[in-house]
């Protein structure tokens, strides 16, 4: 295996959950709500998991027990932001210290039990192509599921009949409310969404990238899929582009310290964080862009007028 | 079964004030009983969270320690969320306050003079203002989103702090050990009172408070904020310009941040380290919205929130729970508290409908 | 409402006073912990201490802990909060806690304090330390016996005296053995992150190191060193279920020894302010088994682990020159403790630069 191939598979390993929990607040988002919630929902599917993998042994039960603790917390933040009208940014937040508490006290009894790694799946004939190969056709089925999610919302949000009542709900609440769309409704399906994707990231994490649960081990990547959503200008592929390009950055830091580059490590560290900004200044420069897909209400409660 | 709201014509005076205090009660409730259902004394747990903390004085110095950073900043976030610019970054101007606040005790440790300390309060404020500046001016003039900018810049921050104190900041006579001198008597903020060791940082906090407070409610410029925060176009024709509003409400949160950082590291840890915050720049998010973006509930929501910190403490000693269970208490007291907020603006009601039920099936 | 609280409130205080009264007899041992007790690493090496001094010695005295305690402010009011509760005899068991423990200790004199390694003492504050590097100078050792490419990759949290001190010790060690011995390092600039560290081990393997060491605090680069068929030494605790063919040996902490010890010296009344720094041979750290290698690797690694129980081996030992290939220490002298306490230099055959 040549060095370039070995650091692109870490570089997958690395960004598939910030692509997956990022495309999933991504569709939220779309619909008008901002849950700050991603890292909290993240490490509920993480700990959610790696339970249900130890107890059947299987991890795709635990990939579907990740999902439901994601749509579950998902589920609380709709009833408090969707139902009761709480404000979005300080529930968010709260779940995700809630999240952070419960998985600790859930996860308590699964601290240093050894994980159950989800195995690659090759998928004949492509997977023998040289080099493309072994990269992407050798891979779990977490890895799989994000592009394949990621092309859903594509052609959901701007080829299907619902993808465009969600943006209109995202856009004017009132006008597509005034247009007969059951707003609540739909910012409900989109929240869980999200909330599932979150659960699939977390499970991805004591899965397949380090398989163990230990407490906090999201270490911040929620916080990261949420800037890139902004960062991908609420567009579907371009969460792909920014997690990889994170991903890319954060792996060739630490291989440019093990080869001994002499760069203190703090400011090769930064670089991932330094590279994303600058990267998205490039692209938004086009201030109408950027408007025409910002969802005009994000982040603003909607009760329907009776 | 489903819960309707139905907007009130007025916002309800009676329920803003009672609120609190239902989500208290109901806090009481399902916090008893999560502490009933893990074995231990639901009284003792409460009595720990919620009284033990107020009743020494020692304790309430330090309620007022731990909140003082966590109002400042929340303060400084309430103009910048009112305007609609979405500062998330104050971890960042906090740390980068601390640190250019720090440049006369660290670097220039041998000026002993009274100045010194207004000086460093100032290089706070300075260096929180421009640090959250990048996302302003990326924002104002090159469209760039600033809750991405603003975040991103936070592990900047954590990272340049780290660097410099494991390099070029480190105490020559501390062993090599990752921090700085130790500030000298001039670059101490000094206690309050004789009774405890709340710092002038928590008087800074409560005067930010009270001057924001009068800036929202009796200025041009608190009309400003409001209306731009409301409308871009309205603002607009009032003749307000957005552009100036972001660079003003960044500056002004950045500053205060700043001043948050710098007031911490001289009142309370008087050297820089590597970590100098537990999360209060995200934190005071939640204390900002906690108090409804009022500067006065701020003051209310810090205190809040910090108690439940120290009643943790006190809760993981006397009845022996983990930290995560005082987290998910903390959790609880938050989302009662939200939820709670909605009985100002709206009449709740519990709508039984037979038919609508019916309804959506023949839908299908 | 108002009444039923007050009732609440009376009888907690009464049954408080009651606890407090019954409780005179034992003494109360506390101990702060900066990270969470089950974070698989440092913090949790320290709590299983507290079991065992409970275990030992749980008819004279009773443990409390504070956890996931911030440095700064917040650590200051966890260790008054402490001090004021009754404890008699409080261990701060991470380096920031220093100067909240030094600031708490001049206010409650009577009350003993025990400052994890650190270096400011008062008549009431003990610091405590563990020789780690005795255990890193075998790990080294048995590297370059193990290691084919004569590469090592170490991946290190923060730049402090003590993980310099361990990637020192490492280097000797194995140069000890094959001269041309090197190693790289990465520094994760975290201790506690399992992503980031499994992204590091790979990086390092990726760029050809065939044994991983770490002095960070989960089981992931273990676990990737077992994907990939390499070696790899375990951190703070035995982590041989992370990977039972690949882990040599851990460097397990084992703090119980001296709190007991020290617990015990306080019961009796002869506490006293000291710096104690401990090795292998007083049993505060402990080798995990040597496990996955040949016998004459097995039998070296003893050999060397009896020789410096003994004190006839001390790792930092001349002659040894600094990276830049200056001289340090002249054939036959040994590095003083106050150097080792502050060192922020690499020796010779270190393949990185250290933050200056």
């Amino acid at each position: 295996m040549g060095i370039i191939e070995a650091i692109l598979l870490s570089v997958i390993t690395a960004a598939t959950p910030l692509v997956l929990a990022a495309a999933g607040e991504l569709v939220a988002e779309r619909s008008g709500v901002l849950n700050l919630g991603v890292e909290g929902m993240m490490i509920m599917g993480a700990v959610s998991a790696f339970a249900a993998t130890q107890i059947t042994g299987s991890p795709y039960v635990g990939i579907l027990a990740g999902v439901a603790a994601g749509l579950l917390f998902a589920l609380f933040f709709g009833f408090l932001t969707l139902t009761l009208v709480a404000n979005q940014v300080a529930t968010g937040l709260a779940l995700t210290l809630l999240g952070l508490g419960v998985s600790g006290m859930l996860g308590e009894s699964f601290l240093g039990m050894q994980g159950i790694k989800l195995q690659p799946i090759a998928i004949p004939l492509l997977s023998e192509v040289p080099f493309l190969g072994p990269l992407l056709f050798r891979q779990d089925a977490i890895f799989y599921l994000s592009i394949a999610i990621v092309a859903g919302i594509h052609w959901f949000l701007f080829r299907s009949r619902a993808g465009l009542k969600l943006r209109a709900v995202g856009d004017s609440h009132a006008s597509a409310h005034a247009l007969g769309v059951d707003v609540i409704r739909i910012r409900y399906l989109a929240v869980l969404f999200g909330g599932a994707c979150a659960g699939l990231a977390g499970a991805q994490l004591s899965l397949v990238y380090t398989p163990q649960w230990v407490e906090n081990m999201s270490a911040g990547r929620g916080w990261i899929a949420l800037a890139l959503v902004v960062f991908a200008s609420w567009r579907p592929w371009r969460v792909v582009a920014g997690g990889y390009l994170f991903g890319a950055v954060s792996i060739s830091q630490l291989h440019a310290q093990a080869f001994g580059i002499g760069i203190p490590s703090q400011f090769l560290s930064s670089l991932p964080y330094v590279a994303t900004i600058v990267v998205l200044i490039l692209i938004s420069h086009n201030r109408r862009m950027t408007l025409i897909n910002t969802p005009a209400s994000l982040g603003k409660p909607f009760v329907p007028e009776r | 079964m489903r819960i309707e709201l139905e907007k009130r014509a007025k916002v309800s005076t009676l329920f803003s004030v009672l609120s609190p205090f239902i989500a208290f009660a109901l806090t009481i409730v399902f916090g008893g009983i999560m502490f009933a259902l893990l074995g231990k004394s639901p009284v003792t747990a409460l009595y720990s969270f919620f009284v033990e903390p107020l009743i020494e004085v020692w304790s309430l110095h330090e309620l007022a320690i731990k909140a003082a950073p966590l109002i400042l900043i929340g303060v400084g976030l309430s103009v910048c969320f009112r305007s609609n610019n979405w500062n998330i970054g104050a971890e960042g101007q906090f740390i980068m306050g601390a640190i250019a606040g720090s440049i006369l005790p660290v670097v220039f440790y041998d000026w002993q003079s009274p100045l010194v300390l207004p000086l460093m309060m100032l290089f706070g404020m300075i260096g929180g203002a421009l640090f959250a500046a990048i996302p302003a001016f990326l924002k104002a003039h090159m469209n760039t989103n600033e809750i991405l900018t603003s975040l991103m810049l936070v592990y900047v921050a954590q990272l340049f702090l780290d660097w410099l104190v494991r390099g070029p900041w480190r105490n020559p006579q501390g062993m090599n050990f990752p921090e700085t001198r130790t500030f000298g008597p001039d670059a101490i903020l000094p206690e309050m009172l004789a009774s405890g060791r709340t710092h002038w940082g928590f008087a800074f906090a409560i005067i930010a408070a009270v001057l924001v407070w009068f800036m929202m409610r009796y200025t041009l410029r608190g009309f400003e904020i409001t209306v731009l925060g409301q409308s871009e176009r309205a603002g607009r024709f009032a003749g307000f310009s957005s552009r100036k509003m972001i660079w003003f409400s960044m500056l002004f949160s950045g500053a205060l941040a700043g001043l948050a950082g710098i007031a911490e590291v001289s009142g309370a840890i008087q050297q820089l380290r590597p970590v100098i915050s537990p999360g209060y720049g995200f934190t005071a998010i939640i204390v900002a919205f906690l108090g409804r973006l009022n500067p006065l509930g701020i003051v209310a929501a810090g205190l809040v929130l910090a108690l439940t910190y120290l009643g943790g403490e006190a809760a993981q000693l006397s009845i022996g729970v983990s930290d995560k269970v005082t987290r998910v208490f903390q959790g609880l007291l938050l989302f009662f508290v939200l939820s709670c907020d909605t009985l100002i603006h709206y009449r709740i009601r519990l709508v039984w409908e037979r038919f609508a039920v019916a309804k959506t099936d023949e839908a299908h | 409402m108002k009444k039923l609280l007050l009732a609440l409130a009376t009888t907690t205080a009464v049954l408080g006073f009651a606890a407090a009264a019954s409780a005179q007899e034992k003494a109360k041992i506390c101990f702060v912990y900066v990270g969470s007790k089950t974070d698989g690493g440092w913090t949790q090496a320290h709590d299983i201490g507290r079991q065992q001094l409970e275990k030992e010695l749980g008819d004279k005295i009773e443990t409390q802990f504070l956890e996931n305690v911030p440095e700064g402010p917040d650590a200051e009011r966890a260790i008054e909060r402490m001090a004021r509760s009754g404890c008699g005899l409080i261990f701060t068991t991470s380096f920031g806690f220093m100067d909240a423990t030094i600031k708490i200790a001049q206010k409650f004199p009577d009350v003993k304090f025990e400052h994890a390694t650190g270096y400011k003492t008062l008549p009431n504050v003990a610091t405590y330390n563990s020789r780690f590097y005795e255990g890193r100078y075998i790990q080294g050792q048995i590297a370059a016996k193990m290691s084919e490419k004569g590469v090592a990759g170490y991946i290190a949290s923060f730049p402090i005296p003590e993980v310099v001190m361990g990637i020192n010790s490492f280097v000797i060690g194995a140069r000890s053995v094959n001269p041309d011995f090197k190693i790289k390092v990465i520094w994760a600039n975290t201790w506690f992150d399992p992503g980031k560290e499994a992204d590091a081990a790979k990086a390092l393997i990726d760029q050809g190191v065939d044994i991983l060491t770490q002095h960070t605090d989960t089981t992931a680069p273990m676990q990737v060193a077992a994907e990939r068929g390499i070696k790899a030494f375990g951190q703070a605790s035995d982590m041989i279920a992370a990977g039972p063919n690949t882990q040599l040996t851990a460097i397990v902490d084992t703090w119980g020894a001296y709190y007991v010890k020290r617990t015990k010296a306080f019961l009796d009344g002869k506490w006293e302010s000291t710096s104690s720094w401990d090795g292998l041979k007083d049993g505060i750290l402990t080798m995990a088994p040597y496990t996955n290698m040949p016998d004459d690797v097995k039998a070296m690694a003893e050999a060397t682990e009896a020789k410096i129980k003994s004190g006839e081996l001390k790792p930092f030992t001349g002659p040894l020159n600094k990276q830049d290939g200056s001289p340090w220490l002249k054939e036959g002298e040994t590095a003083d403790d106050a150097t080792l306490l502050g060192m922020n230099f690499y020796v010779e055959g270190v393949d990185d630069k250290l933050p200056q």
